[in-house]
């Protein structure tokens, strides 16, 4: 066990691209931490470089304290699980687990008792004759999770491990790794491109883009506080709503309304440190049916009237969609945060507005239809970086 | 298209016998339709090599020699007797063999060196991939010539190395030269199906090797070797066959002198120099049982499969 220092790490190809940026980051003893971000953002090509696969170009990684950057990734003692599982085929599930304490040399005893209790811990007893080519998807996931964690490493890389599972398994393997994490305690960097997994699964989130990272933080406080319009964009299920605004005459004009803006974000706008043009983000969930919202706190919000065009009904709540006038919010992150979802394509003109409203709702599909949204929840981006202006030493204030 | 016939099925219940009569009609024809597309590879692969098997089988088991056409007989399995009781034959099956394993054993391991080689070469793949394959384009014969000329005493360039030798009169040094001839030659061919092999073993694989711990070596033998066995073991088939009908490097280089001939050569002499058509039948049918035996251990006690079957490289 031991905590991972990534100290300015960097990775240029010899053609000049560059992969990963100048990343700091600071894994503690123990801790679950996530690097999430859409295909080709780096994720892998950094957790590859802790993991020796892959060599650093700057920057220096430290593992328990010790510099690790000239190491062969068999002189590291960490263990990675792949998203093919790179199981080896011409051996047994016993054989598979047994290779690195094989190749460790240790006694036969030693090899059959760590093998066992690996086997039992991930509920694999009874395959373990078998070989990886009669085994489900996932057993064979569970076959490459007990061979990194039959020898005790120091830290587990984990690449994608769930992403070749149906969704149904998904979910149950991620209980699984989350519950085994825990119970050994041991370090762990996992690298994925669902948001959804990032969120659940991790104790600290850091999102990547471009080989840069976005922000490091625990995933409450990146849904609540996102830095900036490509994390707030890409965390979060459905995504949150972007409209562009336009700050005059004291007041933000929004497709959703005139929101008044408060003193903080009135000063900014005189200094220039805010823009007049801006992007207003709204996650669903800040929604509400205007019939459902109490007086107290309807102050608090604003209410608008807009054409309903679609009603999911999920039991505990309702997506609706609306359609609201005016342009669609852009910006480069969050084309590419489109590109990623693969809505790039999406025809333009006029906005959708995806909401979340309570199960109670009467709201039906077809006409307009009043909805309350929170403006103590709303957020304010500015379209030329990105950065979130309600950020207010690192905690979103809202407009006030 | 099934919905249809059980709809039709239903309604001609109590025709059902006629109907019965008729579908069997349809599939008989369908199956005259089936032999007679395959009619022709058959008949082609009967007249070309069933025909000459069973002609030379035929030819075996008879006294004939076209120097004593009237002497003709069926005489059983005595041809057999005579060769296999014969110094001559087991001379050139023992070269036969020692060649076959010392060439099919160095191109193995060439082979291999030569494929990784290929594999990992990341600039000019293409220029490393064809000029690796020029020994394999160039005619056997013609290569051989050249190796002849080279080891002629006085004016070929590998003979001057060695002063006052001659290599191909001796026996031993003789048989090394035809085996660096036919390594020079098919090592090439080994490195290709091999290298169809290492593009078997998943790039992940030896990650994951790596990161348990494997050093270079181990992640060759223990990961990369056992998932291209399919491969390697049908490269070895396909050597060990060519290898053991080694004739042409031979013909050129020594012509079988100093005891250095191989049974193809043996059979050649017999069949077509000495004209005696039983003997040289009965050693063909003996070098095609030979290669039977090799291609039959090697598929059923190795497990090689064929390649594109369904059992080749299916994981």
């Amino acid at each position: 066990m031991a905590d991972i220092v990534l100290d300015k790490v960097g990775k240029q190809y010899p053609d000049g691209t560059v992969a990963v940026r100048d990343v700091d980051l600071e894994i503690a003893d123990g801790e679950f931490v996530i690097l999430v971000g859409p295909s080709g953002c780096g994720k892998s090509t950094l957790l590859n470089m802790i993991a020796g696969l892959e060599d650093i170009s700057s920057g220096e990684l430290r593992i328990g304290g010790e510099r690790m950057n000239e190491k062969a990734p068999r002189d590291r003692d960490i263990a990675m699980v792949f998203q093919s599982y790179a199981l080896y085929p011409n051996m047994t599930v016993r054989e598979n687990m047994a290779f690195p304490l094989r190749l460790a040399k240790l006694d036969k005893a030693t090899i059959d008792e760590k093998v066992a209790e690996a086997a039992k811990v991930l509920e694999l007893t009874e395959l373990l004759e078998r070989k990886p080519a009669n085994l489900s998807g996932g057993q064979r996931q569970r076959v490459a999770m007990g061979r990194a964690i039959v020898r005790s490493p120091k830290a587990f890389l984990m690449d994608e491990p769930l992403s070749n599972l149906d969704a149904k398994l998904r979910v149950q393997m991620r209980t699984v790794v989350s519950r085994l994490q825990k119970r050994l305690g041991t370090t762990t960097v996992y690298v994925t491109h669902d948001q959804t997994e990032a969120m659940t699964l991790g104790d600290r989130v850091v999102v990547l883009r471009a080989g840069v990272v976005q922000q490091v933080g625990d995933p409450q406080t990146l849904y609540d506080h996102p830095a900036n319009l490509f994390v707030a964009g890409f965390i979060g299920s459905p995504a949150m709503n972007f409209l562009s605004a336009r700050a005059l005459d004291g007041a933000l004009r929004t497709a959703l309304g005139d929101v008044p803006i408060g003193d903080r974000l009135r000063g900014m706008l005189e200094r220039g440190e805010a823009p007049q043009e801006m992007i207003l983000g709204v996650r669903p969930e800040h929604f509400e049916d205007a019939a459902l919202v109490d007086e107290a706190a309807r102050a608090k919000g604003r209410e608008f009237e807009a054409p309903v065009e679609l009603v999911e009904s999920m039991g505990s709540d309702k997506y609706v969609y609306l359609t609201v006038e005016g342009e669609r919010a852009s910006s480069a992150e969050l084309e590419e945060l489109a590109a990623d979802a693969g809505a790039a394509d999406l025809p333009a003109g006029g906005a959708n507005l995806v909401t979340r409203l309570s199960a109670e709702s009467r709201v039906r599909e077809g006409g307009p239809y009043k909805v309350w949204f929170n403006l103590e929840k709303i957020h304010l981006f500015d379209p030329s970086d990105g950065r979130n202006i309600t950020l207010h030493e690192g905690r979103a204030a809202g407009i006030s | 298209m099934s919905a249809t016939s059980t709809a039709a099925k239903h309604r001609a219940q109590p025709l059902s016998r006629a109907e019965k009569a008729r579908l069997s009609e349809g599939k008989r024809a369908e199956r005259r339709l089936g032999w007679l597309l395959c009619a022709p590879a058959a008949i082609v692969m009967v007249a070309v090599t069933a025909y000459p098997i069973l002609y030379s089988v035929w030819l075996s088991l008879q006294r004939y020699d076209l120097k004593f056409p009237d002497d003709r007989e069926f005489v059983g399995l005595s041809n057999y007797v005579t060769v296999l009781g014969n110094q001559y034959w087991w001379t050139a099956f023992g070269v036969t063999m020692l060649i076959t394993v010392v060439t099919v054993v160095v191109e193995l391991v060439l082979g291999m060196a030569l494929a990784l080689v290929m594999h990992r070469t990341l600039v000019g793949r293409g220029i490393v991939r064809t000029s690796a394959l020029i020994p394999y384009g160039i005619v056997t014969v013609v290569a051989a010539f050249s190796w002849r000329y080279a080891w002629t005493p006085g004016t070929g360039y590998l003979a001057n190395l060695f002063s006052d030798s001659a290599p191909l009169t001796e026996r031993a040094s003789s048989l090394a030269i035809i085996m660096l001839a036919e390594i020079w030659k098919t090592t090439p061919f080994m490195a290709l199906l091999l290298m169809a092999g290492l593009a078997l073993v998943p790039e992940d694989l030896l990650k994951a090797a790596a990161m348990d711990g494997a050093t270079a070596w181990q992640r060759f033998t223990k990961v990369m070797l056992p998932v291209m066995k399919p491969a390697i073991l049908v490269a070895l088939l396909f050597r060990t066959l060519d290898a053991f009908r080694v004739f042409d490097n031979i013909y050129v280089l020594t012509a079988g002198a100093n005891e250095t001939s191989s049974v193809s050569m043996l059979a050649y002499n017999n069949l077509i120099k000495g004209l005696n058509l039983g003997i040289g039948s009965t050693m063909s049918v003996l070098i095609f049982l030979t290669v039977a035996i090799i291609a039959f251990v090697f598929v059923k006690l190795f497990g090689t499969a064929a390649p594109g079957s369904s059992e080749e490289g299916r994981r």
